[in-house]
């Protein structure tokens, strides 16, 4: 296990995985979400390259209901 | 005289936001009603083919939770992406980099507010934000105070369309300074709408009425009593008021001026 921060809380998650492998284990749909990770944005298209260390702090986001 | 006889006929009468037309110019916000339901029902009775929305979270503990994109169907809506919360360019900056990942388009919402009790817009974090955003290929809205020096400073940037508040977000007050926004709109050769203020139809109807391309509101819908029924409303305002910005109101006179002839009278 490793010890990550998603949304400002900290997590315990199996060891190698990627962020496609997170996603599915948070129960996620990668088509509606978007993920900054140590504050960089990770384009959709890499979320199975991008392998999960130690330390990663992870923004999770997705639409919601808003107007001004 | 193509506009005015599309306007007898009501056809054609588009207005073109960062190169996609649109038919409806009431733009509605998507927050602040009691589910997604009648989130729903009131976007639908409004016509409206832009929707904002926010970008928060997830909820990390609890993933079932319904989605807005499961109610508003994004192929059906553009989903306009805005900043409402973002107190610095920076944050601002942040959020629509991730709503653009989120969503796949460029189109956003820009406001960056100055204080908490007003909600006024913060015009020099503003103009930083816009700075950064066109240098990184957004086509940007931007909400604005209904200063002409400054709407003309965020056109000149690149902006795509311009948005003065009408009134403070929220209040409900109305269009306090017509002059402003009608300078406004005069000068602009990209659309302007009202944005914030809005209280009930007939303030989205002054706003059209000044020649405005638009009007942007959330709260005169969703807490009106009847959320779905200002929707319609407001979509009936803001056609009439652009019906009647073409048609060309009579001048006003200081005295009464008769209708039916004066010759004839017994």
């Amino acid at each position: 296990m490793i010890e990550i921060t998603i949304n400002g809380d900290p997590h315990k998650i199996r060891a190698d995985q990627n962020l496609v492998e997170l996603l599915q284990d948070l129960k996620l749909d990668p088509t509606k979400v978007a993920v900054e990770r140590n504050l960089e944005i990770v384009p959709k298209t890499t979320y199975q390259d991008v392998k999960i260390i130690t330390g990663d702090r992870l923004e999770i986001v997705h639409f919601i209901g808003g107007g001004k | 005289m193509g506009v005015e006889n599309n306007m007898m006929e009501q056809t054609n009468d588009t207005f073109n936001i960062a190169g996609t037309d649109f038919t409806s110019r009431l733009i509605v916000g998507t927050g602040k009603y009691k589910d997604f339901e009648e989130t729903a029902r009131a976007v639908a009775a409004s016509g409206a083919e832009i929707v904002t929305v926010a970008i928060r979270r997830v909820n990390v503990t609890d993933p079932t939770q319904p989605m807005l994109v499961d109610y508003l169907d994004p192929k059906k809506y553009t989903y306009l992406p805005n900043t409402a919360g973002c107190f610095t360019a920076d944050d601002a900056i942040r959020t629509l980099r991730l709503a653009r990942e989120a969503g796949g388009w460029n189109l956003v919402k820009l406001e960056v507010l100055g204080d908490q009790k007003t909600l006024y817009p913060d015009m020099i974090e503003t103009l930083h934000a816009v700075e950064v955003l066109i240098g990184d290929d957004f086509d940007v809205m931007v909400y604005c105070s209904d200063d002409p020096i400054m709407a003309k400073r965020l056109e000149d940037l690149g902006c795509c369309a311009i948005m003065p508040l009408g009134a403070p977000i929220g209040s409900g007050l109305g269009i306090q300074n017509p002059v402003q926004i009608r300078l406004i709109v005069e000068q602009a050769k990209v659309p302007v709408l009202v944005d914030a203020g809005v209280g009930t139809a007939s303030d989205a109807a002054v706003a059209m009425e000044l020649g405005c391309d638009g009007v942007l509101m959330n709260t005169a819908i969703a807490e009106a009593r009847h959320p779905v029924a200002m929707a319609r409303a407001m979509k009936l305002a803001v056609e009439a008021g652009r019906a009647a910005y073409y048609a060309g109101r009579m001048p006003k006179k200081l005295y009464a001026d008769p209708s039916s002839p004066l010759a004839g009278l017994i």
